[in-house]
């Protein structure tokens, strides 16, 4: 048999639904298999754990090829917000929570949340700006360190 | 299928030591699978949880996720992790005689 994995690294860092959902899976499945897991979110990743955005987190309707419709359709007001709400509604029934309770969901379980400093800086974020569960923020170096003897995945 | 002895039962299970009978699922069993589990005693917390899971499972047909066990005040999210270290859904649905829990969350 295969070694295990003991320990994951993942980077989330794109904001919209399939930017955040398969981080968050990835996380709380690796803490469900006992892997130490931690949580990095840059760029605009970082909506998911700013207090103000991450239970407004949306999936694309325009340029995203995906969604098989034409981009015509998905300018059109309140397109994403339908697509959205419908996505929302099967996750619920297949027990993936919405963003804020998965946060706490996968923080409970153990995996910690870091925000990427540099990212922080551009946008002109604090601390405050983020949800509790949040660690801390750290720059690219401190994740090398804490992600050290583990694997590293980016989303 | 595979059969284990556990005491004086003898049990079937697949090749990842899941019950695939939970009729023949007893509460000496539940002890001894915790046992190869690392948890060394089955406290009223652990049992909550077993019992839940199980109702869940014959009302439902699949073993409860740790969202919905969460949900339904059985336990926190937290305490489950700290009493069933190491993977809190598959270790628990084990001793409970279940199957291995079949979702990605």
């Amino acid at each position: 048999m295969e070694e295990k994995i003991k320990k994951v690294s993942i980077i989330i860092s794109k904001g919209g639904m399939d930017g955040v959902y398969p981080g968050l899976i990835m996380a709380n499945g690796a803490r469900m298999e006992g892997i130490e897991a931690s949580l990095f979110f840059t760029f605009f990743g970082l909506d998911a754990i700013i207090k103000k955005r991450m239970g407004k987190i949306k999936v694309a309707t325009v340029g995203n090829p995906g969604m098989h419709m034409v981009s015509l359709l998905g300018v059109l007001p309140g397109m994403s917000a339908m697509a959205t709400a419908m996505m929302k509604k099967t996750m619920d029934k297949l027990d993936i929570p919405p963003v804020p309770e998965f946060i706490e969901m996968v923080y409970d379980s153990g995996c910690k949340l870091y925000a990427c400093k540099a990212s922080v800086d551009m946008f002109k974020l604090k601390k405050e700006d983020f949800c509790p569960q949040v660690d801390s923020i750290i720059t690219v170096g401190d994740f090398y360190e804490i992600a050290a003897g583990g694997h590293i995945i980016f989303t | 299928m595979q059969q284990k002895k556990i005491g004086n039962y003898t049990i079937d299970v697949d090749n990842e030591g899941f019950l695939t009978n939970l009729t023949q699922w007893n509460k000496d069993i539940a002890a001894a699978i915790a046992k190869e589990e690392g948890i060394a005693e089955l406290t009223p917390a652990h049992w909550r949880v077993i019992e839940f899971m199980q109702k869940d499972f014959k009302e439902n047909g699949a073993v409860p996720t740790i969202r919905k066990i969460n949900k339904t005040g059985v336990i926190s999210t937290k305490e489950l992790y700290e009493i069933f270290p190491g993977g809190p859904a598959k270790k628990a649905a084990k001793i409970a005689g279940l199957t291995k829990p079949a979702g990605c969350v």
